[in-house]
């Protein structure tokens, strides 16, 4: 640790995500002396890509684990259906273009993929499963990385870098509990986003946030995206919206991860903590919906909301990591839940009276719906009549903040409309740039693959 | 809470805590057996977690790749709570009952074993002696190694018989079919499980990094025992069907196998023992660890005690090297329905039911 504040390193990366990581092996490969700093711990390492499970690739035919085609246009158009047209079509659809090669490239670092998982064989065409999911990625990364004579270090977290004049000249470090200087020809950004700055999400959500829970890393604090804001970088995307869905409510404040994931809704009926209920528990296939429920529970009084199914829809979705409340009648279980009874038997009664008979589908959308309630439930509207009664809690989860840095199509980061001389951006913290609004699966990891890629290769250029 | 950690969940119970996490994430899906059997579930009863904890093999890709190992409050190490669930299901099968957990979890009773095993070859030989035979038949004659060596053969599969039996049923496996056999025949044979699916090996020795060390070695040991295995067999054949009596040449059957089954045995059984003090014994069942170490020794000793008295024949060593070789032997027979050697049956078995669930689900 003694030489590393004495070398001027020829790329250093802050942030050891995936982003982070292709950015650090493309240079490396270059021959470039390259330096990542990552805030956490070993074992915590990676970020909130060491929770992912997959990526989304364009495909001209059958590619390794991926089946049929996925061209340009169909990925540009489901891109463009989430983000409602909040995008900069050109960096898009590069993005697109470039995951192509992603897949081999990630192949020959290293990575190993697995079929569709199963639950999500609708995925199978256009997401790549990571074996193992997106800690076994990050290994393979570091691995990699190391082989390449990269030097890792691990909490290390960056508080400020210092640019002048457009450059950027060196940063200041806590190393260890160690305050550092450290110097370098290039610099690549790559930390994440805010989300895990609960102060932050505060300041821009309102009081409500400090009762979200986070489903990535509690690294991801968003310090050096201050720091470059502060000092005039260029921004991206709304700064008061976050990425949120509806999770099991139960769950640890920070690193939940996948396993929090409650797909009870469309099944269910939701109430808030009065026990009423306020939206339409099926307008479409959960896959659809589950970004929108975070919005909806967040809004809330205390952000909880609770989702009640009865036996019958006990096996209609995948399991939960926390078994659910479980009782004989509807106030047994409001009770479990801390609901008050009698307003819960009413809402579920008023439910129950909206239903009427039809096919019922889980699948698809199978237009069983109420009749005569507001809100009214579209699809799968079946009553809740069979014990035992079973209740979750939910809570709204964050997965990203959408306030990044604007790169342009070489990963470059700029301040006040000008390009910034040696300092590149990848990954989550200029996802923005592309991603506006919404979240389409997988297209995280994409973003930061092609653009952790380009960053290295730029700044290794840059020095070379 | 559900997922508070108690200190005082069994072996199984921590088990099923575990794998019903896994059940609500799938990553690891594309590892081996146990996740596609696990996730085709909604409830792990005893027996189902009896029956996935058979069908791992400490691997540990699942580990490494896994978000929720400690310190994260969900505490996952799977590889460590599936392999406490076989060292307490093997004790829980093996017949008589207690051996088990005496030779698994302590290398020093296997050593026991073995120190008895020799002196009694050497008392045999002292005691009762050759009958004016050739060859080792000058130190111990043909007579006394088969009634030594042949009850010392058929108790042993008698008691590991019964312990199958015993798996069977906790495991819930209806009749075996031939199908379900050649399954877990096809299975085992190739080790398909121990390539790591989609990944190329183990994350055993070094780590996170994907080795195929551990399957080499375990190839070598299980090639090298069956070759010495059809070697005493061969020699077996030729002595009661066509009269030919030891010792065989070089370039005789039970020599053309023994030798080379020799060789496979020992250095496979070296590379596991060194490979298994590099790799974290956190992930393993840590109890059985010495237990362990002490069997794939013992299982060496067979193949290099017989290598070293084929060299020494002809020398005046062929007497205490024989009670070498037939000792460790004798030691190695004795104690394998409760030693790690018990795990190939089990596996076996569980192998043979998983195909019967996946037959069963069509
Ligand atoms: C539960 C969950 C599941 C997801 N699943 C998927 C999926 O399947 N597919 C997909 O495409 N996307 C998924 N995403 C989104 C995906 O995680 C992100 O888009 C992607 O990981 C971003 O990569 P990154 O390298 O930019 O950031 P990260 O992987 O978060 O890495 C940022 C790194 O920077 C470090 N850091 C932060 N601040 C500092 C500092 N000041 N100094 C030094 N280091 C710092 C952090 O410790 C961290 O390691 C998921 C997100 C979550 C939360
Ligand atoms: S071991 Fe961990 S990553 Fe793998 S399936 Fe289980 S919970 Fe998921
Ligand atoms: S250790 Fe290997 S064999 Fe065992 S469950 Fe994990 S991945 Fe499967």
């Amino acid at each position: 640790m003694t030489d590393i504040d004495r070398v001027t390193w020829d790329v250093v990366v802050v942030g050891g995500g995936n982003a982070g990581l292709c950015a650090a092996i493309e240079a490396a490969e270059t021959g470039a002396k390259v330096l990542m700093l990552e805030a956490a711990p070993k074992t915590y390492r990676g970020g909130n890509s060491r929770h992912t499970r997959n990526f989304r690739c364009m495909h001209a035919g059958p590619l390794s684990v991926l089946t049929g085609t996925y061209q340009e246009d169909e990925y540009f158009d489901d891109l463009i259906r989430v983000t409602k047209g909040k995008t900069d079509e050109d960096l898009a659809r590069m993005t697109i273009r470039d995951s192509e090669a992603c897949l081999p490239w990630m192949e020959r670092h290293g990575v190993a993929f697995q079929p569709s998982l199963s639950g999500t064989l609708s995925l199978s065409r256009t997401n790549a499963f990571f074996l193992g999911g997106g800690k076994a990625l990050v290994n393979a990364y570091y691995n990699t990385a190391e082989d390449l004579g990269v030097r890792v270090l691990y909490e290390a977290e960056v508080r400020h870098i210092t640019v002048t004049e457009g450059r950027f000249e060196g940063l200041d470090a806590r190393i260890g509990g160690k305050d550092l200087r450290i110097e370098g020809r290039t610099l690549v950004l790559a930390s994440g986003g805010f989300q895990a700055d609960l102060d932050w999400l505060a300041d821009a959500w309102g009081p409500a946030a400090r009762n979200f829970l986070i489903r990535g890393t509690p690294y991801n604090r968003g310090v050096v995206l201050r720091d470059m804001l502060d000092q005039g970088a260029d921004s991206v995307g709304d700064p008061t919206q976050c990425h949120a869905v509806a999770i099991d409510g139960r769950s640890p404040k920070f690193d939940g991860g996948i396993v929090t994931r409650l797909d009870c809704v469309p099944f269910s009926v939701v109430v808030n903590r009065d026990g009423d209920r306020f939206y339409d528990e099926g307008e479409d296939v959960w896959p659809k919906r589950y970004a929108i429920w975070g919005r909806l529970v967040a809004a809330q009084p205390d952000q909880v909301a609770y989702s009640i199914i009865d036996a019958k829809s006990r096996t209609l979705f995948m399991p939960s990591v926390f078994p659910p409340e479980q009782a004989d009648t509807i106030e047994g279980l409001a009770q479990r839940l801390g609901l008050p009874g009698n307003k819960l038997r009413e809402t579920i009664d008023a439910f129950n009276a909206a239903c009427r008979e039809g096919p019922f589908h889980p699948t698809e959308l199978d237009g069983l719906a109420t009749q005569g309630i507001s809100p009214p439930k579209t699809n799968w509207a079946r009553p809740i009549l069979e014990p035992p009664f079973f209740g979750y809690s939910l809570r709204p989860g964050v997965t990203f903040t959408y306030l990044g840095l604007r790169v342009d199509r070489t990963a470059r980061v700029s301040a006040h409309g000008a390009r910034l001389h040696n300092i590149w951006a990848a990954g989550e913290i200029m996802a923005g740039s592309i991603l506006g609004e919404g979240y389409l699966a997988g297209f995280g990891m994409t973003i930061g693959t092609v653009f952790g890629r380009i960053a290295g290769q730029e700044a290794a250029a840059h020095v070379a | 809470m559900s997922l508070d950690i108690t200190p005082t969940l069994t072996a199984t119970e921590e088990a099923r805590r575990q794998v019903e996490i896994c059940n609500a994430c799938r990553y690891c899906e594309g590892y081996c057996a146990v996740f596609p059997a696990a996730f085709a579930e909604r409830s792990f009863s005893d027996g189902d977690i009896t029956q996935l904890a058979s069908l791992c093999h400490n691997c540990r890709g699942c580990y490494y790749a896994c978000q929720y190992t400690d310190p994260h409050e969900f505490a996952l190490n799977l590889p460590a709570a599936l392999a406490e669930v076989r060292v307490e299901s093997w004790d829980r099968f093996s017949w008589p009952g207690g051996l088990s957990r005496a030779f698994q979890t302590r290398g020093v009773a296997l050593a026991g074993a073995l120190v008895v095993g020799i002196a009694l070859m050497f008392l045999a030989i002292r005691a009762i002696g050759s009958a004016g035979g050739d060859g080792f038949y000058a130190y111990l004659s043909h007579t006394a190694m088969v009634a030594i060596f042949a009850p010392a053969f058929l108790f042993p599969l008698a008691a590991l018989a019964v312990g199958v039996r015993r798996y069977w049923a906790e495991v819930g496996g209806t009749p075996l079919r031939l199908s379900d056999v050649t399954a877990a025949l096809v299975d085992a044979g190739r080790m398909r499980n121990l390539s790591g699916g989609a990944a190329e090996g183990c994350n055993y020795e070094k780590g996170d990094r994907y080795t195929v060390a551990r399957k080499h070695a375990h190839h070598a040991v299980v090639w090298g025992f069956l070759l010495c295995f059809a070697s005493t067999s061969s020699g077996t054949v030729l002595h009661y069907v066509f009269d030919m009596q030891a010792p065989y040449g070089l370039f005789s059957l039970p020599k053309l196998l023994g030798i080379p089954g020799g060789i496979l045995l020992t250095l496979g059984a070296a590379g596991l023992i060194a490979l298994k003090l590099k790799a974290d014994p956190a992930l393993g069942a840590k109890s059985a660890w010495g237990g362990e170490i002490a069997f794939v020794g013992l299982l060496g000793l067979t193949g290099l005690t017989g290598l070293v008295l084929y060299a020494g024949t002809g020398t005046a060593l062929v007497g205490p090297l024989l009670a070498l070789h037939l000792g460790t032997v004798l030691a190695f027979f004795l104690t394998l329905p409760y030693s790690k050697m018990a795990h190939a049956a089990y596996r076996l078995a569980a192998l043979a039911r998983d195909a019967q669930i996946k037959a069963a689900r069509g």
